[in-house]
């Protein structure tokens, strides 16, 4: 028998389908600093109007044990529908957007530019001296981009936090 | 259905009534005097008026406990939601199923600071299983449904129902019954899967060690599942354990039955779980209290953990099969699976394992020396139980010495005779848990043992007993101290008695005759039979205050932070044995 202590921390993208009722996001949320658990990124929304169901994507990280743990309480919460492990039952994409400005002129504006060609980030917003460029992609793609902006005039950022969907074509 | 227009509270009266509900234990206020007046028109629901919110809490759990059914609790907003918060947790520890109806200022104020206004589901959203704001009054009806089904099914626990003033108030033709109220989520597993029993009665018939680890998850799984783990514990002819919660599970004066385990349970109970070699663990979830050092708990055994609570599964131990369902299901199941394939245990291995039992037993790990005329309080609750043994009595208890003492020298030998706060261990629950029991049971002989701390955590409760002529019996085992914080305090901080001896006691007697009960002082051994026979055939609320050694400690017991084999026998047994530096950190 091991012993949780002895085991190695992995991070896990959790799928959890909720009824879109007052106070669920707070539930979870309580549910994760209450236990000790970690929030890496937290994101939800409404998805189906009609039925009232709303989806949240959270990625944590504990150990092997924990993340059971983390599964089967999200699961006992009376409004939630149902728990997927997307990086435990099969292959999943996951994506992310970001916002990022960019305020500079001369050739650190050009570089910003060049660089957002590079990685494929759209520019939303513009004035002769800010940039604000769209992109999405894998969180690991957005943290280089925004590090490479760093040094040419990063002013903001926002981020969504990770959205996931499972490979192929069943549902949740 | 009528198309007559009613208010609010009196179609939450009515999905009370359709619920079953026939009491509430509650305390009025503004927020919910609507409601109030609804009640006061009706006659099918009587309210019991408590002291205190906490009270109506823990009221309606010991008539919850006592019966199966969901206990019901009305309280006002603010202070009145506020004060019942720990009663609720306490009910959520323990799966007790309450609904309690808040009362909430009108949904226009909510958000501004209100006169009595809390947030009160934002407070109680992790001390219930599920809360509710009532926004509109057509969803009133729909919603009190729900929440008596998501209290009382799966596992049990509190459900509040905030409900704003306005919302009471208003009116509507709306009203849905029970049976039309589906919950769109919430459908615990019950039945667990044929190929788990499977792998569980092959597992079991395995083994040589065996040993039935059951827990509240038993008793709330309703009397059946008391038979069925009575009988299949008897088939098989293997020892049976009880954990606090689960005390009456399993009948507490069979020879099968090894008495509690635990910190403070019994050497043969943990020594037989620390040496087996396959664990059937019933309605039980591993708690701190049972399992003592995680890493040296059972190390050698195979465990099977039946609970229908997933999430109670290898959270503090790792199991090696997991059976999600309910306790009586499983049984029902497990036994037809072991009848089925005409299964045996080895009959030779299991008479050597009784024979290790009976060794490990032979060491009488309960006996204590009653000498002269102070009463040893260990006596006093023995004697308790051997004279109202036959009355078949409802125990409810405080939290402390005397908690553990009543554990280990009552039998129970039926489920939902035993109620006592296992694990939030709230000081100040026997009293007004006897209550409700009491009231669930008016004929029936109801006794709250009690420590002379705890019961003044609930005091004001003797008023409410009062009120409604409930012949409860206060055993107050009076040693003047908290004896429990006294005897960690002796020995794990040198023996400095931090504020755990409480000066100017009341005088139990005069305080009971205060409250129109009948106070009795007992402070001799020769007396106290004669006493105890006095305080059952009084018809009347009895506060018994017995005089007990000052310095007794509660043994046997664990030392946090220890293994089961490294348990204390008695107070010879402590010394060379310093508690760890882990184990001081632990509660």
């Amino acid at each position: 028998m091991a012993n949780h202590k002895d085991q190695a921390i992995e991070s896990r993208t959790i799928a959890v389908l909720v009824d879109n009722e007052p106070g669920v996001l707070a539930r979870v949320i309580g549910l994760f600093s209450g236990r000790g658990y970690n929030i890496e990124s937290l994101t939800v929304t409404e998805i189906d109007p009609r039925q009232r169901f709303s989806r949240i994507t959270i990625v944590t990280s504990g150990t092997p044990q924990i993340l059971e743990q983390i599964k089967a309480q999200l699961d006992r919460l009376v409004p939630v529908h149902r728990v997927s492990d997307l990086s435990l039952d099969g292959p999943s994409v996951e994506r992310e957007l970001a916002l990022v400005k960019v305020a500079g002129t001369g050739e650190k504006r050009v570089e910003s530019l060049r660089i957002a060609d590079i990685f494929r980030a759209r520019v939303v917003d513009s004035s002769h001296d800010h940039f604000v460029f769209e992109m999405t992609g894998k969180s690991e793609k957005l943290d280089v981009f925004i590090d490479l902006m760093q040094p040419l005039g990063l002013v903001d950022v926002s981020r969504t936090g990770v959205v996931a969907i499972s490979r192929g074509p069943q549902g949740l | 259905m009528s198309a007559e227009q009613k208010s609010g509270a009196e179609m939450l009266i009515r999905a009370l009534k359709d619920q079953g509900v026939d009491v509430i234990f509650g305390y009025p206020g503004g927020a919910v005097l609507p409601i109030y007046d609804a009640l006061f028109q009706q006659n099918d629901i009587q309210h019991i008026l408590v002291r205190q919110e906490g009270g109506a809490v823990h009221a309606a759990e010991g008539y919850a406990r006592s019966t199966g059914k969901v206990g019901v609790v009305l309280v006002t907003s603010g202070p009145g939601a506020t004060n019942a918060v720990t009663g609720l947790t306490d009910a959520l520890m323990d799966s007790i199923p309450i609904v309690c109806l808040t009362g909430q200022v009108p949904t226009h104020l909510i958000g501004n600071d209100a006169f009595q206004e809390a947030d009160t589901t934002g407070i109680t959203r992790p001390c219930t299983k599920h809360n509710y704001l009532v926004k509109a009054v057509a969803d009133l009806p729909r919603t009190v449904h729900e929440a008596f089904y998501v209290a009382r099914s799966g596992r049990p626990g509190p459900v509040v129902i905030d409900l704003p003033k306005d919302v009471v108030q208003a009116k509507t033709d709306h009203y849905i019954g029970p049976e039309e109220v589906k919950h769109r989520s919430y459908r615990p597993q019950t039945k667990a899967e044929d190929s788990k029993i499977a792998e569980a009665v092959e597992m079991i018939a395995k083994a040589k060690r065996p040993i039935v680890y059951a827990g509240g998850g038993v008793i709330n799984a309703g009397p059946k599942a008391s038979e069925l783990l009575t009988r299949f514990v008897r088939q098989l002819g293997v020892p049976c354990t009880n954990t606090l919660m689960g005390l009456g599970a399993y009948p507490g004066s069979d020879p099968q039955f090894l008495g509690m385990l635990g910190m403070h349970g019994t050497y043969e109970a943990n020594l037989a779980m620390y040496n087996c070699d396959v664990m059937i663990n019933i309605g039980a979830r591993f708690d701190d209290r049972v399992t003592g050092r995680l890493d040296e708990f059972s190390p050698r055994s195979k465990k099977i953990h039946v609970d229908i609570d997933a999430s109670s599964i290898n959270k503090n131990v790792m199991v090696d099969l997991a059976i999600v369902g309910d306790a009586g299901s499983v049984l029902e199941d497990m036994l037809a699976a072991w009848n089925a394939r005409k299964l045996q245990l080895d009959q030779k291995a299991l008479k050597a394992w009784w024979q290790k039992i009976d060794e490990w037993r032979a060491c009488d790990c309960l006996k204590f020396e009653q000498k002269g005329q102070e009463i040893k309080p260990q006596h006093a609750i023995k004697r308790l139980y051997e004279l109202t043994r036959d009355r078949s009595p409802f125990i409810t208890t405080e939290v402390g010495q005397h908690q553990m003492w009543a554990a280990q020298y009552f039998k129970f030998e039926k489920p939902n005779h035993w109620m006592t706060s296992g694990g939030l261990g709230t000081m100040g629950y026997g009293m007004p848990a006897a209550m409700g029991v009491q009231r669930a049971h008016p004929d029936a002989l109801v006794i709250d043992v009690a420590g002379e701390a705890s019961i003044l955590m609930n005091i004001q409760e003797l008023s409410c007993i009062a009120q409604y002529n409930l012949p409860v019996k206060v055993f107050i085992v009076n040693n003047q101290w908290m004896g429990m914080v006294r005897q960690w305090q002796e020995l794990l901080h040198g023996g400095r008695y931090s504020e755990s001896y409480t000066a100017s006691l009341p005088d139990f007697v005069k305080l009971a005759e205060s409250f129109h009960a009948v106070g009795i002082r007992c402070e001799k051994a020769d007396e106290l039979d004669d006493k105890i026979m006095e305080m059952i055939e009084t018809p009347r609320p009895v506060v018994f205050d017995c005089a007990v050694t000052k310095d007794e400690n509660c043994f046997p017991m664990i030392p946090s932070g220890a293994a089961h084999y490294e348990m204390l026998l008695g107070p010879d047994d402590k010394a060379g044995k310093p508690i760890s530096e882990e184990g001081m950190v632990l509660v």
